[in-house]
């Protein structure tokens, strides 16, 4: 429990500040509507329909404020620069932006289902109390102002023969909310994650209907549909004294004196909630349309086996940090797709590359379109980079680093710029060690990161620095055939494999041992711990950083790490 | 987009559509707005969408998640073979459907959903998509040597009692051995 919070003490707290304001913004709302007196004929008509209705709305402009902000990524990478005196935990929270961004989506979703729940019992009271001809107090109030120019009525139903129905699609807030919520419901079912990870252009096209669903919200208050009684009004007719009788509003009366009451609309307030959002989105997406029109080359491009290509580009005025990621659009393969990528290049080298394995339509195509050699190669875009955790790996004095598969791209740009870095005796480096850990399947997606461990190996040999990179390897798919020829080749002094010094492991580590020993040999240091790879890894890394992790902050301190896409 | 299965997106929205037709069903009984029988139907009818819809068809390219215990409805719906298996059906069912909870406020929204859901459906059946159950697969034994012994040895150890092993040298001998062969009982290492 202690480890636990020492790692996620920030999230923790700036989830329960998001849940407690909700909280308040309901439970204030709520009490207002329902006991203020200015509402108190509105409830009449509705009950407690109508708080439940109000305080959920407040809850949804506030959650809809709150969604187009953690997807502001060129926004988020300007905060991390800016940050760079904070601490490391505080900028590791921007790595949580989608995690936040979907609690606020499913937020949204539930004060919905409350909202529309909600309204659909006012209009239908609504309903019931402009038909019912009883003379009762709700039928009274039904009735005033009806048929005068004024803006002063109080039932939004003017007519004794319509239906909720008929009312809802006839109305600004009716028909708005029925378009916004259906395509509130597209974008849901769209972004579930079975559909997100398979059929990512579904989700993509589909969840641009955020457009449709912000317009709307900002036109769905302008009707002011909800009323209460006005302040001039509150003046001569006070309503917990005059509802006793109502047959006698308007005429004097030895007793009391009650003027009819009047009512006026509550002004719509969802566009002062979301106008700041949604210029910052605005221009976020102008931001990256303007970074994607500058010309990027193509200097090389490496069809690597394992079908994974590898482009080498250059573009001006770009430059990048150890692990981050760009957006690339290829106008010829989808004109307006963009795809996440993470650098394989150092910052030290002078041009920018990706690999990028085939995983779905788009990447295919990619790979198909620059396979086919055209004498002229397929333009590209590029936005970013856009920083994520590995841009951290340098400020721990001791590093693990764990790529699974094709999550080993950060790092190969981590370990790219450690050479470099060590070619030029780079002081103010603050790592002492790193440990790397590469679990892959097959020895065909060695190949191309082979030649980097590889000549790694050899530098480092060459400076005297053999134990500053500790690389292990783990071959998780190994058969019988495989481990025959590891056994058989055991004495040899290059691995069977790989060709590298060290030797390959098969199987997948043992990450107990692994932790205690990294504990064990730097008893007093803060290590980070980076994982790109599946979530069943991150949840026993992190595990293993929480019970090795010791609350003393004088001893070893394991913080973790995901990237996430 | 040349590679979607459109039916998993509609089977998707489809289920949502009959969850919003049960909640706006439900309201209006509870509540017992005008014209609940409406809502009563939207109820049932959205019961059966999602006992229909829970089960998720097999894709044709990869492997398909399983939602959480969903075989036992996989079953079920497997049972009415072509009727369940081709989308068009499913496309004009679910329009057929959303009609009647289009005259009541309360599910008009489940209406359109499932109206979106029918189109997708349609657009999946055009493209020749079709539901196949996802099956168990049964338990494969582990391969003995990585697939380089062909045909293993089918007489287990230990081998029989001498005496059977005595007579076959005798009958079977292909060749005359210069020199005389003892076996002896009790061999090295056992």
């Amino acid at each position: 429990m202690g480890n636990w919070v020492v790692n996620h003490w920030f999230p923790a707290v700036v989830i329960a500040a998001w849940l407690g304001l909700n909280v308040f913004l309901f439970v204030y709302y709520f009490l207002l509507f329902d006991r203020d007196k200015k509402f108190y004929y509105t409830r009449v008509l509705l009950g407690s329909a109508l708080a439940w209705a109000r305080a959920s709305a407040k809850c949804l402009n506030f959650n809809s404020m709150l969604i187009l902000l953690p997807v502001c990524r060129n926004l988020l990478s300007f905060l991390r620069g800016t940050c760079s005196c904070c601490r490391r935990t505080m900028r590791k929270q921007l790595d949580h932006n989608l995690t936040f961004h979907k609690l606020v989506a499913y937020t949204i979703a539930l004060f919905t289902a409350v909202h529309i729940i909600a309204h659909l019992c006012n209009f239908e009271w609504y309903n019931d109390s402009q038909q019912a001809a009883d003379g009762s107090l709700s039928s009274i109030l039904s009735n005033l102002h009806q048929d005068e120019e004024s803006n002063k009525w109080l039932n939004p139903i003017h007519s004794n023969s319509t239906t909720p129905a008929y009312v809802t699609f006839t109305t600004i807030p009716g028909l708005t909310g029925v378009i916004i919520t259906v395509a509130l419901i597209l974008m849901v079912t769209s972004s579930m994650e079975f559909i997100r990870r398979s059929y990512f252009e579904v989700f993509w096209y589909t969840h641009h209907l955020f457009i449709i669903y912000f317009a709307g919200l900002v036109i769905h208050g302008i009707a002011g549909l909800v009323r209460g009684q006005t302040a001039e009004s509150l003046n001569k007719h006070n309503p917990e004294h005059c509802a006793q009788d109502p047959t006698h509003w308007g005429r004097k009366n030895k007793h009391s004196h009650c003027e009819e009451p009047e009512f006026g609309s509550i002004p719509a307030e969802s566009w002062q909630w979301v106008l700041a959002p949604i210029v910052l989105y605005v221009f976020e997406r102008v931001l990256r349309f303007w970074r994607s029109q500058q010309r990027v080359v193509v200097t090389k491009v490496v069809v690597h086996p394992s079908k994974v290509l590898e482009l080498q580009m250059h573009k001006k005025g770009f430059s990048m940090e150890v692990g981050q990621y760009i957006f690339i659009n290829c106008p010829s393969v989808s004109c307006l797709e963009w795809h996440p990528f993470t650098l394989t290049s150092a910052p030290e080298e002078d041009f920018f590359s990706v690999h990028i394995r085939a995983a779905g339509d788009w990447t295919e195509n990619l790979i198909d379109t620059f396979q086919q050699q055209k004498p002229k190669t397929p333009r590209i875009e590029v936005d970013g980079p856009f920083g994520t955790a590995s841009e951290d790996v340098f400020q721990y004095e001791v590093a693990m680093l764990v790529g699974a598969g094709i999550g080993v791209t950060p790092f190969a740009s981590v370990l790219k710029s450690i050479w470099y870095k060590f070619q030029h005796a780079d002081q103010c480096l603050k790592t002492k060690k790193i440990y790397f850990y590469w679990l892959c399947r097959d020895t065909g997606a060695f190949a191309w990161f082979n030649d980097l461990l590889a000549s790694l190996e050899r530098e480092m040999e060459e400076s005297g620095k053999a134990g500053f990179l500790n690389c292990r390897l783990f071959l998780t798919g190994w058969d019988n055939s495989i481990a025959g020829q590891a056994a058989f080749n055991f004495d040899k002094d290059t691995d069977v494999v790989t060709g590298l010094k060290q030797k390959t492991s098969f199987g997948r580590p043992m990450w107990s041992n692994e932790f205690s020993a990294v504990a064990t040999a730097h008893p007093r240091s803060v290590v980070g711990v980076f994982l790109c790879g599946p979530q069943a890894l991150a949840k026993s890394l992190q595990k293993c950083c929480h019970q090795y992790s010791s609350l003393d902050p004088r001893k070893v301190k394991f913080y973790f790490n995901k990237e996430n896409f | 987009m040349g590679r979607i299965e459109w039916a998993m997106w509609a089977n998707e929205q489809a289920l949502a559509s009959g969850l919003i037709l049960v909640t706006g069903g439900t309201v209006a009984v509870a509540a017992r707005f005008k014209g609940w029988q409406f809502a009563a139907y939207a109820i049932v009818a959205g019961v059966f969408i999602c006992l229909l819809e829970y089960p998720r068809g097999k894709r044709k390219k990869g492997s398909t998640m399983e939602r959480c215990g969903q075989k036992y409805l996989t079953a079920v719906v497997k049972v009415f073979g072509p009727v369940t298996r081709n989308y068009y059906v499913r496309a004009i069912l679910h329009a057929a459907l959303a009609v009647p909870a289009g005259f009541l406020l309360s599910t008009i929204l489940g209406t359109a959903c499932l109206g979106i859901a029918s189109a997708i459906y349609l657009l999946a059946a055009i493209r020749g998509e079709e539901w196949n159950p996802i099956e168990q697969k049964p338990q494969e034994r582990p391969q003995v040597g990585g697939g380089t012994i062909k045909q293993p040895p089918t007489m287990p150890p230990p081998r029989p009692p001498p005496e059977t092993r005595k007579k076959q040298p005798a009958e079977e001998a292909s060749q005359e051995n210069p020199i005389p062969v003892t076996i002896e009982v009790g061999g090295v290492g056992r």
